[in-house]
């Protein structure tokens, strides 16, 4: 189809002339916590994968036993493994409450956009106090 | 559309060309089973977390006999299983979504399905070797 003299907008410029919908684009747009909580799911995804990785060795560790646990037990209580765990940890909350929001949307709850907002921030909030409440009750018995 | 080139007129109905391409190549499988190991999760990890939290500062003989008790070592295995099967459907997408370079695409789709298995084997051997190290240590 042609483009109609209707088509121009504010939009339209001399290498666009017809104006169609523009996909957002990162630099210019608004910051809102949805964008956010997206991404963290995908990267927090991404990462407990490498976590589960060190589960397996952790488990392989066990089932070897002698120096190859002392080892990796070693390795968890350096300052450096306990950086990894705090991180894995707060990954494995986020992802696993984000992971709640997003099946209540799949079942048709919560699309309204205060509701998205707030589950958002719900869950932002709930990730730090369910991770430092975990390492409370991982901290009297810890070696660490 | 799609006799572009051949000089034909094709004779596939619509559906035939639908077939294999897009969401026609395994409809909403994927999408459902990725919410099933979801839910399955939602309530192994809060499980697994707490006998995690319950194994800090234990022995290896005392986190080994842990492991091995019979709920203990089943709903391990079914969450390792579980696991690196949701690994695998997430990273699908993610790989899916951002990797458009067909031969990178399918190498990374490979390594990543493949490496899931391997990684659920292996827990699921640690799993049998640590019963049975068990095992062998109880005079019955």
């Amino acid at each position: 189809m042609p483009p109609s003299p209707e088509s121009a907008s504010p939009m339209a410029t001399p290498e666009r002339p017809q104006s169609r919908p523009l996909s957002p684009h990162l630099q210019v747009y608004r910051w809102q916590i949805t964008m956010t909580m997206s991404i963290l799911h995908r990267a927090t995804g991404m990462g407990l994968a490498l976590g589960a990785v060190g589960l397996v060795w952790w488990l392989l560790a066990v089932a070897t036993g002698g120096e190859s646990y002392d080892r990796a037990m070693a390795f968890i209580g350096s300052p450096f493994g306990l950086f990894l765990l705090a991180g894995f940890s707060l990954a494995l909350v986020y992802h696993l409450l984000n992971g709640i929001r997003h099946l209540l949307w799949d079942a048709g709850w919560g699309f309204d956009i205060p509701d998205v907002y707030r589950s958002g921030w719900a869950v932002a909030v709930l990730t730090f106090v369910f991770t430092a409440a975990i390492w409370l009750a991982a901290w009297p018995g810890g070696a660490a | 559309m799609s006799n572009i080139g051949t000089g034909r007129q094709d004779l596939r109905t619509p559906i035939a060309r639908a077939r294999g391409l897009g969401s026609g190549k395994s409809g909403t499988g994927h999408w459902w089973w990725q919410r099933v190991t979801s839910v399955a999760l939602l309530l192994l990890v809060p499980w697994m977390i707490g006998l995690l939290v319950s194994l800090v500062g234990a022995d290896l003989l005392t986190v080994r006999d842990v492991i091995s008790r019979p709920w203990n070592a089943i709903f391990l295995a079914g969450f390792v299983i579980i696991m690196f099967w949701h690994i695998q459907q997430g990273l699908q997408v993610v790989i899916e979504d951002y990797v458009h370079t067909r031969w990178i695409e399918v190498a990374l789709q490979l390594a990543v399905a493949l490496g899931c298995v391997v990684g659920a084997l292996a827990s699921l051997y640690s799993l049998g070797h640590i019963a049975m190290i068990v095992a062998s240590t109880q005079t019955s």
